[in-house]
């Protein structure tokens, strides 16, 4: 049986891991590399790894930690392939067909989609026909508005015409493979997942939801689990402030009955 | 045997770096190649694949030297390995947007998972039930999952071929083997431990 998925996120801005709160604040957290390998040995499911840099300077600022500096994105995607042996998903500042042939040559398994998806639904379609369905994913930032819930571009600043399950219904309708809601409102605030948000987007469509935004404890995955139809839930500031965090919450959620794969440590 | 070289073939598709990745990473001896003089001198040869039937086999053809490889792993028998789509490729036929024929090295053919109301592709973490024991599930326990992407499988003619069936809506081919000749639906290379496991014993038994 097809088991649902836990993934660790990893925000990349200008080289480093950060947290994120409310997409405005961000605080360095390290080495990209070093971090990542830690989750997969934490036997992560998979690994979606945002880069959300503003601008083309990509710096780790040392080189003593026996990893090489790198000073470009596709560098890292890399490095981080070397090191962990399961599905990696990337996105961010991704504009075109070249950028995303870009990444899966790099060493991605998917891509991830967000501005674009808005502005030029035909790449959705492009790149599903071009690379296939399984490695185009649609994030959608999605906040609360007088409106009801509104699709935002541009990292969070736009606020777009969409609502997040039109927007599902639409790139799913143009072949995308999976979708990744995100709470904008919920971001870094550890007060667990937004469930109505979730639930209309894992209504409207039949493909995989992934579900990121708010998680601050193991028990909101679970709700994420038992409240919605979402595949997989995701994550990104609780995994790097708990050792072996991915184990701990796997084990959570396979103690409780989710149906994911045994909770396992990896020695690499 | 100390001299053990494994060869992963390079005609133009995917994932080859993630499959020398973690060979590498086991300790083992690799190359990527599509020479005739390295595919020779190799002792193991890993076809990995992601994409569509008919596109692997067009690229196969014109990347790859047919004639030495016929004659290494089907006359001689030298250990070989087909990832997903280079499965699939193992087969007669393939039915993926058209009719195309296959390398023909296990008996069957190719067609689209009839998942019902489960979505295609089926990506994901799945198991799989080992129908007969094999020396390429040895050391391999409670772990059993692994990392899937694919619309299509593999319809193996004789029953004999099918090592593993996994289920996605329906029970289909995970792993088939016919004598010297292995294929996984899977990607081992994305599988974490249990997916080293099964490379490790293609590399150590097969």
């Amino acid at each position: 049986m097809k088991k649902n998925r836990l993934i660790p996120i990893v925000l990349l801005r200008n080289g480093w891991i950060v947290q994120s709160k409310g997409f405005s604040k961000y605080q360095n957290l390290g080495n990209p590399v070093a971090s990542v390998k830690r989750l997969s040995e934490w036997a992560s499911d998979e690994i979606i790894y945002l880069d959300i840099s503003t601008d083309d300077r990509y710096d780790l600022r040392r080189d003593d930690q026996g990893y090489k500096n790198r000073d470009n994105f596709l560098d890292i995607i890399r490095d981080v392939s070397n090191v962990t042996f399961m599905p990696i998903t990337v996105g961010g500042r991704v504009r075109s067909l070249s950028d995303i042939e870009a990444r899966l040559s790099s060493g991605a398994d998917k891509v991830c989609l967000n501005t674009m998806a808005i502005e030029d639904i035909e790449l959705v379609e492009k790149a599903a026909r071009e690379f296939g369905s399984q490695c185009i994913v649609i994030s959608i930032d999605a906040k609360e508005t007088q409106d009801g819930y509104k699709v935002y571009s541009h990292g969070g600043k736009n606020e777009t015409k969409f609502e997040p399950h039109e927007l599902a219904e639409m790139v799913e309708k143009s072949g995308a493979g999976e979708i990744l809601i995100n709470s904008i409102d919920r971001d870094g605030k550890g007060t667990g997942y937004d469930i109505p948000l979730i639930q209309m987007v894992t209504e409207s469509v039949s493909i995989p939801v992934i579900a990121c935004g708010g998680v601050s404890e193991w028990d909101h995955f679970s709700e994420a689990f038992e409240q919605t139809r979402v595949d997989a839930v995701a994550a990104a500031n609780i995994f790097h402030y708990v050792d072996q965090s991915v184990f701990l919450a796997k084990k959570h959620l396979f103690n409780n009955g989710v149906n994911v794969r045994k909770p396992d440590l990896i020695k690499i | 045997m100390a001299n053990r070289l494994v060869c992963v073939l390079d005609y133009g598709s995917g994932n080859v770096r993630s499959v020398y990745n973690v060979l590498k990473h086991l300790g083992h001896n690799v190359v990527i190649s599509s020479e005739e003089k390295v595919i020779k001198n190799s002792s193991h040869i890993i076809l990995p694949g992601v994409g569509s039937f008919a596109t692997a086999m067009k690229k196969i053809k014109e990347n790859l030297p047919m004639q030495c490889l016929e004659n290494e792993v089907v006359a001689k028998g030298k250990p070989f390995l087909g990832i997903c789509v280079g499965m699939q490729v193992l087969a007669d036929k393939g039915y993926e947007f058209e009719e195309y024929e296959g390398l023909g090295w296990i008996s069957g053919s190719v067609r689209k998972l009839s998942s019902g109301n489960l979505s295609l592709p089926h990506v994901g973490w799945n198991d799989f039930l080992i129908e007969r024991p094999d020396p390429i599930f040895n050391r391999l326990k409670e772990y059993r999952d692994f990392y899937y992407v694919h619309s299509y499988c593999f319809d193996a003619l004789r029953k004999e071929d099918v090592l593993a069936f996994a289920d996605y809506g329906e029970k289909f081919s995970a792993v088939v083997c016919k004598g010297n000749i292995y294929g996984f639906q899977f990607h081992p290379e994305k599988s974490q431990r249990a997916g080293q496991v099964l490379l490790n014993n293609f590399v150590m038994q097969a």
